[in-house]
This record gives C-alpha cells, sequence and structure tokens, in this order.
C-alpha cells in the first residue's frame, strides 16, 4: 500500500516542526473571547505556558497564585464552584506531582470543571533531568477515577482538544508538548475523546503512540514499508478512557502491538493496551517508553536512546514479527 | 448494637428565620438548634459505631451560626450561582454537616439513619455528588482554603456580593496548603472572604502546642494580610455579630479564630482528646443527651477585634 518511493521532503521526520504551546495559547485566548467564563490559572508559569498576550488580553482572568501548586488546583477548583470554566497551565512535572492529591479530590472525585493543561510533559526540560521531567504524569492520573486524559500529537489535535474541553463539562488532563513535532492531522481534524485515529493502516503489525512520539511512529511505518513490512499506525490522543476497540481490533488483524510514548513503561498508553489486550485477546505487545531516571541529554536524545527514534521503533516492530 | 433507626432521627426541622428577625430572635433560633444538632449527632455516632464526636461538637456552633442566620442558602437555592458558598473543610465532622444540612432542610432528617451504612450518600467525608448542599469533597487536610479563595476570586470577577466561609480546624493548619491559600486571599484582597478556624487546641492524639505549636496565631494570619477577630466559638452571639460583619475590614479577608473546646459541651467530653473519634455507649448517649436536654441556650455580646 505504501511505496518505497518516498522523496526526503515527503518523509515524515524532514517536515516542518512546531511547538504546541502555540496553538495551545492561541485557542485558549480565542475561546475566552468568545466565553467570558473561561479562565486560566496559573503558577508563575506565564511565560513557561506562553500566556503573555492572554494576561496582556484578559487580565483579570488569568489567575496567577505564584509558585503554590497546591493552592493552584484548589483555586481552579473554587473557581469552577462559581461557574467558570478553569484551564490550569503549568509545568506538568510541578503540577500533576506537587498537587496529585487536589487533583484527585477538589477536582476528580469533586467533579469540577477544570482542565489540568500540563506543560513541557515528559521529557521536554532534557538536561534539567529527572526532577523537571514528567514522565509519570499518565501513570498517576490514570490510576484516577473520572479523569480524561489526552495526550495530543500536533498543534492541530493541541487546539482540538482545547475546543473539545471547553464545552465539556468535567475534569480532563492535556498534555502541551514543547518539543517541536511535525503537523500530522489536517485543518478539520475534529477531537473525538476516547476515538483512536488509525493514521497508517497496513496489518503486519501494529505501532499504537501518541503526544511527541506519534510522528516517530510513523517514520518507523514509512521505513518498515520500505522493506516491505505494512505497519498500522494508531494514534491514541485519549490515553483514559481507552479506545479499547480499535486495540482488540488491531490484535486480531496484525501480528502483534508496539507501544511508544514519552513516557514511563509503567501504568501508561502500553499499560493500558496491554490490560486491554490481557484480558480478551492475549497478543504480543512491545512497550517502548522511559524506564528509569533519565541520564543527562536532551528531549530528542532521550527519546531516540530508549528506542523511540523511527528506527529503534522498526527495530522493536520487526522484532516482534520475526 | 442496634442500628440508628427512624426513631432515633427525631431532630425537627428549622426553617429560615425572617430577615428583619431581632438580633435575640436570631440568636435563639441558633442556639436551639445547635442543641438539637448535637443531641441528633450523638445518636448517628453512636448507632454508626464511627465518627467524629469530639470535632463534631467543637464545630456545631459555627455551622449552626452560618445555616442558621448568615449564610444566604436555603434548600431551594442550593444550585443558584449567587448563593453564599460554606466549604467545609475539617471533612472529618462530616456527621455534624449532614446533621446541620437535615437541621436546615437540605436533606431529609430520616436520611441520617443510613450514616456510614453499606452504599449510603453519607459518607464518612463529604461527597457534593450525592449530598445537596455541600460544596467540594473534602477530607485530606488543607483543602478548603484554596476551594474557597478559588470561589472568592470567582464572586470578584463577577462583581457579585456572595460571600465565602471556609471553617478549617487548627491541626490543620499545619498544612502548608493553608499558607499558600492565604497569601493569594491576601492578594486578591479577598475581603468576601471568612477563614473561621475551630481552635480547640486538640489535634488526633495531642495538643497542638505538644505537635507542632500554631502560636502566635493572630500574629501569623495578620501578617499574612488577614483582618482577625478572636471569638469563642460557643458563643452565638460573637459568632452571629462577627460572621455577618463581610467584609470585616475593606480590602483584607477576614480570619475568626474561633475558641472552643473539643466535645463542648458534654462534661465527659469536653476538652478531652480521647474523644476525637471515640464512639459514646449507650450509657454516655444518655447522659449526654439529659445534659443536653437540661441546658438553656446562652447568648452575649460581639466579639473583639484587632
Amino acid at each position: 500500500m505504501t511505496t518505497t518511493s518516498l522523496t526526503p521532503e515527503d518523509r515524515i521526520a524532514n517536515r516542518p516542526r512546531f511547538d504546541c504551546r502555540n496553538a495551545y495559547v492561541e485557542t485558549l485566548a480565542e475561546m475566552a473571547h468568545d466565553n467570558h467564563r473561561i479562565v486560566g490559572v496559573v503558577n508563575d508559569s506565564v511565560g513557561s505556558s506562553k500566556l503573555d498576550a492572554f494576561k496582556k488580553a484578559f487580565p483579570d482572568r488569568l489567575i496567577n497564585v505564584g509558585i503554590a501548586e497546591q493552592d493552584m488546583v484548589g483555586v481552579a477548583a473554587g473557581l469552577a464552584n462559581g461557574g467558570r470554566i478553569v484551564f490550569v497551565s503549568a509545568a506538568s512535572c510541578f503540577l500533576t506531582a506537587r498537587a496529585l492529591e487536589q487533583i484527585k479530590a477538589d477536582v476528580a472525585y469533586s467533579n469540577r470543571n477544570v482542565k489540568l493543561c500540563g506543560m513541557s510533559p515528559g521529557m521536554a526540560y532534557g538536561e534539567l533531568g529527572p526532577t523537571h521531567h514528567s514522565i509519570e504524569d499518565i501513570a498517576w492520573l490514570r490510576a484516577i477515577d473520572n479523569m480524561i486524559i489526552v495526550v495530543p500529537a500536533d498543534p492541530i489535535e493541541t487546539a482540538a482538544a482545547l475546543r473539545w474541553a471547553a464545552v465539556t463539562e468535567g475534569p480532563a488532563f492535556i498534555r502541551v508538548s514543547r518539543m517541536s513535532v511535525p503537523e500530522i492531522y489536517g485543518d478539520d481534524y475534529e477531537f473525538v475523546p476516547g476515538k483512536a485515529i488509525t493514521v497508517r493502516d497496513g496489518d503486519d503489525v501494529t505501532i499504537i503512540s501518541n503526544g511527541t512520539v506519534l510522528w516517530r511512529a510513523l517514520g518507523a511505518a514509512e521505513q518498515l514499508a520500505d522493506q516491505g513490512i505494512n505497519a498500522r499506525v494508531i494514534s491514541m490522543p485519549t490515553v483514559k478512557p481507552l479506545d479499547t476497540d480499535a486495540v482488540l481490533k488491531a490484535a486480531q488483524e496484525t501480528g502483534g502491538l508496539v507501544t511508544a510514548e514519552e513516557a514511563t513503561t509503567a501504568g501508561g498508553l502500553g499499560g493500558a493496551v496491554a490490560e486491554t489486550v490481557v484480558g480478551n485477546h492475549p497478543t504480543r505487545v512491545t512497550i517502548l517508553g522511559v524506564p528509569e531516571f533519565a541520564p543527562t541529554g536532551s528531549a530528542g536524545f532521550l527519546l531516540d536512546r530508549y528506542g523511540m527514534s523511527p528506527e529503534g521503533i522498526a527495530d522493536a516492530a520487526r522484532a516482534l514479527i520475526k | 448494637m442496634t442500628a440508628l433507626a427512624s426513631e432515633h432521627t427525631t431532630m425537627p426541622v428549622f426553617g429560615h428565620l425572617s430577615p428583619h428577625a431581632s438580633r435575640d430572635a436570631q440568636i435563639a433560633h441558633i442556639a436551639e438548634a445547635a442543641r438539637q444538632i448535637r443531641i441528633q449527632d450523638l445518636k448517628l455516632v453512636h448507632y454508626a459505631n464511627a465518627g467524629h464526636i469530639g470535632g463534631d461538637f467543637s464545630a456545631i456552633d459555627v455551622m449552626a451560626t452560618l445555616y442558621g442566620a448568615v449564610l444566604d442558602v436555603t434548600p431551594e437555592t442550593v444550585d443558584d450561582p449567587e448563593r453564599d458558598r460554606f466549604i467545609l473543610s475539617k471533612g472529618h465532622v462530616a456527621g455534624a454537616l449532614y446533621t446541620t444540612l437535615a437541621a436546615f432542610g437540605f436533606l431529609p432528617v430520616e436520611d441520617l439513619a443510613t450514616f456510614l451504612k453499606p452504599l449510603s450518600a453519607l459518607n464518612g467525608h463529604p461527597n457534593r455528588n450525592k449530598v445537596k448542599g455541600i460544596e467540594a469533597n473534602t477530607g485530606p487536610l488543607g483543602h478548603g482554603m484554596p476551594i474557597a479563595v478559588g470561589h472568592a476570586i470567582s464572586a470578584k470577577l463577577d462583581v457579585s456580593r456572595r460571600r465565602t466561609y471556609v471553617l478549617t480546624g487548627d491541626g490543620e493548619l499545619q498544612e502548608g496548603s493553608n499558607w499558600e491559600a492565604m497569601m493569594a486571599a491576601s492578594q486578591y484582597e479577598l475581603d468576601r472572604l471568612t477563614v473561621i478556624v475551630d481552635r480547640n487546641r486538640l489535634q488526633q492524639g495531642a495538643t497542638t502546642r505538644e505537635t507542632n505549636d500554631l502560636e502566635p496565631l493572630d500574629q501569623k494570619a495578620t501578617a499574612f494580610g488577614f483582618a482577625v477577630v478572636e471569638v469563642n466559638g460557643h458563643d452565638h452571639g460573637q459568632l452571629l455579630d462577627v460572621l455577618s460583619a463581610v467584609p470585616f475590614r475593606p480590602g483584607k479577608p477576614t480570619f475568626v479564630i474561633a475558641h472552643t473546646h473539643k466535645g463542648h459541651p458534654i462534661s465527659f467530653m469536653s476538652n478531652n482528646a480521647a474523644w476525637h473519634h471515640k464512639v459514646p455507649s449507650a450509657e454516655q448517649l444518655q447522659q449526654a443527651i439529659d445534659e443536653l436536654e437540661s441546658a438553656k441556650p446562652t447568648s452575649s455580646n460581639g466579639g473583639q477585634s484587632r
């Protein structure tokens, strides 16, 4: 189905790349313009969330509690109690680790209309090291009831997820990447929670991915195609609730599943996929992710190191169906 | 052990006072409600064989004052965006909150018979999705104040006159999240926010002083930008005057240190750490009810500000 005649410019690895935070702040400002109930809450993270323009346009509606994450999430729940649609915007490592109990009790269990936007997640902070990496956020939040988890793969999906969140009552966690990624979706993309998207069809093997790793999975599929292997690539922006139908269909129709994500190998997308197949259609699953406190390096370097370069993902897929 | 049954849920329901009621009438209304709430709450804890009676009894006068004569919220306006908010940060006194809500008609008094029973809406900590009138699912300590600050900011954005009250324990102030919230409350000049501290000086197993002393609490709250006022937390007149005075100082949030006793006013419970979550026996239940039946409501003048 895919030929080996891709020109270098056609290959996804060579396309222009974009910082998803720009789409984030543009969309947030646009929505806030149309809906006065939308507010932002930050922990001094105006600059790192690129919210300066939002602050300028809506000075009263950007609540900056200072460097105080527990207060930040509690305040967000209180603003929601007052009828606001609340977008918390903070580095994912501090948001999810420091305020985990507030996320559980004040947002999820209380069922408040709070959107937790984890900025610069995964290993985006690269050389700043594991204190600033947020590879655990997916696993932690996946264990909490009443929490939708979205990991957008490009600026278009980031904007679409935000637009969905603004009109949907209830808690959600949305990762917003700072590591530049190529565009994967067209402008007509509509985010549907809990729905996977088959971004490339194939029936030899399946790669399930999301976030900053999705383009790398597509790059792997290009390389596999060069070698005559047709890989299905499933984009799984919603880690919770998982599109179990898409997972089981891939388990039945292809030779095995590789999951690849910028998150811990324990309890993330890979864990969710494994939990799904083990009870319904036992299938070989290779989980690619970050298995440890990462050593010094940029996010790109570290993803490559943990087998998530296009070559690495292709290797894992080939090994699975050998 | 018999379970709490309908014959044990006989508390009268107190209507909403006329806004023109005199101060004396308001105080009498609060006092009688508080007395009946305590009698019902004793039964709740006795028959459920669990609960936090000590902290319940230190907080009931504050809650009876708020629901009896201060809060602009009724069972009919419980979803009105412009209602006043009361957030119970010390969620472990859920029994006192449920009983207070029932006393003022927010939930049927007979529902109290389900307290802590399997699948009951009346969990050991409050759940707003199951019980009307509850504003936040509290339980872990140090959560109420940030939520209250968030609501007060929301009210300010709405240019609304609605008020926000939050009741915290005193041991609970050892949680750092409260102090984060206090800094934000001051920064945002939330003068329609009132923090009430149930200053009973006891935590789970010891005094606050022995554990992690909070003093000088008044100076700390003042330094954090609050208008501080100390009251006798069992004196309905003082509570009514202070809690009705919003804003207490324009531009500043209010910090009410309500001096209380755990287990108040029961002779064998009052100021006794053992009654943090001890359950009264049948004899103790009867003695406590007898003491309350013979008690006369009291009142006095307003609190002292500083």
